[in-house]
C-alpha cells in the first residue's frame, strides 16, 4: 500500500465485479424494482458520484431506487446472492463520504422514502420514512407544538435516515443530546433481506441496546428503512446572548463558568475572529468584527425560567471579561444572531474556493491550546483557517481553505485536517464528533484505537454481516491500512523524512 | 478501602478463564443479584477495583472504576453541585458503579434527563479475549467507531467486564417541589399527557393508585410559576418520598407477590391487571399481578411496550421479554463477537446465552 492509498479518494474496493455479472444482477433487479428505479446509465449515475464530501468522487456501478420495503429486502438479498457490496444514501449531504459510492458496488437510494408515517402528539413521537428531511419532521409536528430536537445545520436538505447513520448532532445536543437521544425504534433490513426492529414504542427495548448500536454505525450492520423519533414541546420562550471577547481562552473561560453555575444552555456557541469576519460579510449579522471570539448563549424554558436565567449569564458574561454582551430583544434578533453562526460553512466558502470542514471533540479545557496549534500549523501548511465550535459540548469544527484547483492543495489540506484531528486524540478528544468517519478520518482512527479495540469492530461488523456487503471500508480501517499509516505517520509535528518532497 | 487499579490482574483472569472455558459471574457489591436470571460461574469480584478516575466538574464529566461505591460518586457529585442525571437505584449500601450500568437501571428522572445508556460516553472494559479496550471516551459528542459503550448499559455484564465507566453528569437544581393532587389512574395518565406537552421543567412524576406526584426543579422564580401551572398541594417530604420511589422502600413495593415492570409508551391507558405504580410521565408501570408471564407479556405487546419479571420470578422461566428469532440471532452474534468463549455471566439475562 502506497502513501496514495490511503488519501480517502482511493478507498479500497472489495473485488471487480465483471460487466457480465453486472448485467446479471441488473436483469434481476428489474424483477424487483420498478425500471425507472434501476440507473445504469453514465449520465444517471452521475448525480450520485459524490455526497457533501465533494472533493471526492467516483462513480457507482448501479444505482437502486427502491420504493417499497419489500423492495429493499429484496434487493439485499440480490446483492448478497451475487456478492456485490451496498452502499445506502440518503440525502447526500453527509460531510465525511459515509455515502461515497463504490465502482464495484450497488447504491442504494432511499430518497423515495420521504412519507411522515404518523404523528402521535400524546405520546410525542413521530413514525417516518428515512428519506423524510430532518427539518420536515419539525415542520409537520409544529401543529401539535412539538418539534423534533436534533439540528444539523443541513437541516433543510439531510434526511433522517442519514442521521441516524451518521448519529448526527447540531447546535443544541448539550441541552437535548444527539441522534440516538432522540429516537425511539428503528425498522432495518439486514444483509439477509430480513426485517427487524430494534428498540421500541416505550422508553427500553429487552435485550442488548441494538438501537445505540445501529446509530451511528454508517449504514455498516443494516439498512434504516423506518425510523420512531421522539418530539418534545416546544419550549415557551428562547432567548439568546451574544458575547464578545478579546481572547478564545477567555471566551472559553465563560463558558465553564455558565456550566459551573449549574446552568445547560440550550446552545452554546464560539466563533473565533475568521469565522466572525466572514459570516458578518455574508448575511450582516451585526458581529463585532474586532473581537477575538464570540459566544452566542441560547437558554430555553419556561418564561420564569428564562428570565431568571438571562440576567445570571449575563452577569457571569460581564464577570468574566466579555468585552460587550448583547441580548436580542425580539425574535426578529434572535434569529439574526443565529443566521451567521448557521450561515459560517457557507460564509467560509466565500473567501476561497474551497473549503474542508474538520469535525474533532475536545474537553473544553484544552481549547485554547488546541486553538493555538491550530493556528500555527496554518502557517505550517500555508492554508488559512476559520474555527467554529460547540462550545458547550466540545465539538469543533475547524475549516480549512484551499484551491482544489492548484496541484497539491487539496492534499495538504487533507494532510492539516488529520493532524487536527490526531491533535484532538492527543488532547483527550475523538476524531468525529458529529459527521462520523466515513472515508474521510479512516486513518486518523488508527490514531484513536489500539489494533485490538479496532479488531473488536470488526468482530461487530461481522456478527451483522459475515461477508462485509453493507458499506465495507468506510468507518473502521483494517489493520493493514494502520500498519502503513503508522509506518510513514506524522509524529508530534515531525515528518519521518522530512527531505521527501510530499506537497 | 483504598482506591486500586486491578485491571491487568482482572485481565489476566479472564484470560485464564477464556482458555479453561470456566464461566465468569462478574460481581459488584451484590445489590442486584436479585434482578435478571441466576447465571453461572466463578465469581469475579469487582470491588477492590475502585477509585474515582476523574471529575472536572465544569466539564460535566466523571470517571470511575466499575467497583466504586456508587454512593462515593454520588457524594463527590453532590459536593460539587451535580449529580447523575438518571438518578440509578442502589438496592442496598453495596451498590457500585460498574453495577448501576451494568444493569441499565434508571430512577424516577429517567424521563426527563435520559437513561444510563443515554449518560454514559465511554467504557474500558475486559472483552472476552482478555484484552483491555475503550470505546466512547470523555467528550459529550464521539460518533468515532461502532458504539461499544452504550450496550454494555443494561447487558447485565454479558458483554464484557466493565472496568471504568464514563458519565454526563449535571448540575443538581437549586430547588425541587413536588405537587401532589388526589386522583384515580386514569385522570392521571391524563393530566401526565397534558403536562407531556409542556415545557415545565418536570423532573419526576408518580401515581401510587390515589395520588398524583409531580417534582419540577428550577430557581426560585421559575419554581414559583411553575407551581402556580400546576396548582396542587405541596408535598413536604419531597426528597424522601423520591427516595423511597427509587429504592422500592416506598410501600408499594413491600406487598407480597411478583413485581412487573411494564416499559410502555406514556400515553398507555390503564392496564386493570392489579395494583399499578405509575412512573415515567405514564411510560413506566409497576405491576402485582400473577397473572401468568404469556398475558402480562402479550399485554404489554400489544400496547407497543415489553414486561420485565422484576422481582419474584422464582426460578423458572425469563425475566426478560422473548427476543423475536431474528434479534435472538444477533444477540447470539453480538456475544459471540464480544466473548467468543461464553464466559461471561452465562445465562444472567436471557436462558439461551
Amino acid at each position: 500500500m502506497s502513501a496514495d492509498a490511503l488519501r480517502p479518494a482511493n478507498l479500497e474496493e472489495p473485488r471487480a465485479v465483471s460487466a457480465r455479472e453486472r448485467d446479471a444482477l441488473i436483469r434481476e433487479l428489474l424483477d424487483v424494482v420498478p425500471s425507472h428505479g434501476v440507473l445504469h446509465d453514465d449520465e444517471d449515475l452521475r448525480p450520485y458520484e459524490c455526497d457533501g464530501l465533494s472533493a471526492y468522487r467516483r462513480k457507482p456501478m448501479l444505482v437502486v431506487l427502491p420504493e417499497t420495503i419489500e423492495q429493499v429486502q429484496q434487493v439485499l438479498r440480490l446483492c448478497q446472492a451475487h456478492q456485490v457490496p451496498v452502499v445506502a444514501r440518503g440525502a447526500g449531504t453527509g460531510l465525511s463520504g459515509g455515502a461515497f459510492p463504490l465502482a464495484n458496488g450497488v447504491l442504494l437510494g432511499l430518497a423515495k422514502f420521504n412519507r411522515i408515517l404518523a404523528i402521535d402528539p400524546d405520546n410525542r413521537s413521530a413514525r417516518v420514512q428515512p428519506g423524510v428531511r430532518n427539518l420536515a419532521i419539525s415542520e409537520a409536528a409544529a401543529a401539535h407544538g412539538l418539534y423534533y430536537a436534533p439540528d444539523p445545520s443541513s437541516q433543510i436538505a439531510c434526511s433522517i435516515g442519514g442521521n441516524v447513520a451518521e448519529n448526527a448532532g447540531g447546535v443544541h445536543c448539550l441541552k437535548y443530546g444527539l441522534t440516538v437521544h432522540n429516537i425511539l425504534e428503528l425498522k432495518v433490513v439486514t444483509i439477509d433481506g430480513e426485517l427487524i426492529t430494534l428498540g421500541g414504542q416505550s422508553l427500553d427495548s429487552p435485550g442488548y441496546d441494538l438501537l445505540a448500536l445501529m446509530t451511528g454505525s454508517e449504514g455498516m450492520l443494516g439498512v434504516i428503512v423506518e425510523i420512531t423519533v421522539k418530539l418534545l414541546p416546544r419550549p415557551e420562550r428562547a432567548q439568546v446572548l451574544l458575547a464578545a471577547f478579546d481572547s478564545v481562552e477567555r471566551a472559553g473561560e465563560a463558558v465553564a463558568a455558565i456550566i459551573g453555575s449549574g446552568i445547560i444552555p440550550a446552545g452554546l456557541e464560539m466563533m473565533d475572529n475568521n469565522a466572525i469576519r466572514a459570516a458578518e460579510d455574508f448575511v450582516h449579522a451585526g458581529y463585532p468584527v474586532e473581537a477575538e471570539a464570540i459566544l452566542l448563549c441560547e437558554l430555553d424554558g419556561t418564561n420564569a425560567e428564562v428570565s431568571e436565567d438571562i440576567m445570571k449569564v449575563r452577569n457571569l458574561l460581564i464577570a468574566q471579561g466579555a468585552t460587550e454582551v448583547r441580548t436580542a430583544g425580539d425574535d426578529q434578533e434572535r434569529l439574526r444572531f443565529w443566521a451567521g453562526r448557521k450561515a459560517a460553512f457557507p460564509a467560509v466558502g466565500r473567501l476561497s474556493p474551497d473549503y474542508y470542514c474538520m469535525d474533532g471533540t475536545i474537553p473544553r479545557k484544552n481549547l485554547g491550546q488546541i486553538l493555538r496549534r491550530i493556528g500555527e500549523m496554518s502557517g505550517e501548511f500555508g492554508l488559512r483557517v476559520a474555527n467554529v465550535f460547540h462550545a458547550g459540548d466540545g465539538n469543533l469544527h475547524p475549516l480549512i481553505l484551499y484551491d482544489a484547483d492548484t496541484p497539491g492543495q487539496l492534499e495538504r489540506a487533507e494532510d492539516f485536517g488529520g493532524r487536527i484531528l490526531e491533535l484532538c486524540v492527543e488532547y483527550g478528544g475523538t476524531v468525529t464528533g458529529e459527521h462520523g468517519v466515513g472515508i474521510e478520518k479512516l486513518n486518523q482512527m488508527c490514531t484513536q484505537f489500539t489494533p485490538d479495540e479496532l479488531t473488536q469492530f470488526h468482530a461487530v461488523k461481522a456478527a451483522f454481516d459475515p461477508r462485509g456487503l453493507l458499506n465495507p471500508g468506510k468507518a473502521v480501517p483494517t489493520l493493514h491500512r494502520c500498519a502503513e499509516f503508522g509506518a510513514m505517520h506524522v509524529h508530534h509535528g515531525q515528518l519521518p523524512h522530512p527531505d521527501i518532497p510530499r506537497f | 478501602m483504598h482506591d486500586a487499579d486491578l485491571s491487568q490482574a482482572l485481565a489476566e483472569q479472564v484470560r485464564a478463564a477464556a482458555e479453561s472455558g470456566t464461566p465468569l459471574l462478574i460481581r459488584g457489591g451484590g445489590t442486584k443479584d436479585f434482578y435478571g436470571l441466576r447465571g453461572e460461574g466463578e465469581p469475579l469480584s469487582m470491588v477492590g477495583h475502585r477509585g474515582i478516575v476523574s471529575y472536572e466538574p465544569t466539564e460535566l464529566v466523571i470517571t470511575a472504576r466499575a467497583g466504586t461505591p456508587l454512593a462515593e460518586v454520588e457524594q463527590c457529585l453532590r459536593d460539587h453541585g451535580q449529580q447523575l442525571p438518571f438518578e440509578p437505584p442502589a438496592f442496598g449500601a453495596g451498590a457500585t458503579i460498574g453495577g448501576a450500568v451494568a444493569s441499565g437501571l434508571s430512577g424516577p428522572r429517567r424521563a426527563f434527563a435520559g437513561a444510563v445508556r443515554d449518560n454514559l460516553l465511554g467504557v474500558k472494559l475486559i472483552n472476552g479475549r482478555g484484552q483491555i479496550l475503550s470505546f466512547g471516551g470523555q467528550v459529550m459528542k464521539n460518533v468515532a467507531g461502532y458504539d461499544l459503550s452504550r450496550i454494555n448499559a443494561g447487558a447485565l455484564g454479558t458483554l464484557g467486564v466493565l472496568l471504568e465507566v464514563s458519565l454526563k453528569v449535571l448540575p443538581r437544581p437549586a430547588f425541587e417541589r413536588t405537587a401532589v393532587f388526589e386522583m384515580d389512574e386514569a385522570t392521571a395518565l391524563a393530566r401526565l399527557t397534558a403536562l407531556g406537552r409542556t415545557s415545565l421543567s418536570i423532573t419526576a412524576t408518580a401515581h401510587d393508585g390515589e395520588r398524583l406526584y409531580v417534582r419540577v426543579c428550577g430557581g426560585e422564580r421559575s419554581l414559583e410559576a411553575a407551581e402556580q401551572v400546576l396548582d396542587g398541594q405541596t408535598l413536604p417530604e419531597s426528597r424522601d418520598f423520591w427516595h423511597s420511589v427509587r429504592e422500592h422502600s416506598h410501600p408499594f413495593f413491600d406487598r407480597p407477590g411478583p413485581l412487573w415492570r411494564l416499559s410502555l409508551p406514556p400515553a398507555a391507558p390503564s392496564l386493570g391487571l392489579g395494583e399499578t405504580f405509575i412512573e415515567w410521565g405514564g411510560a413506566q408501570r409497576w405491576l402485582r399481578s400473577d397473572a401468568p408471564a404469556e398475558v402480562l407479556r402479550d399485554r404489554a405487546a400489544a400496547l407497543g411496550g415489553h414486561a420485565t419479571l422484576f422481582r419474584g420470578h422464582g426460578d423458572t422461566g425469563e425475566v426478560f421479554h422473548p427476543l423475536t428469532p431474528a434479534l435472538l440471532r444477533l444477540h447470539r452474534n453480538l456475544k459471540q463477537a464480544m466473548d467468543p468463549a461464553g464466559i461471561f455471566n452465562r445465562h444472567r439475562m436471557y436462558s439461551d446465552f
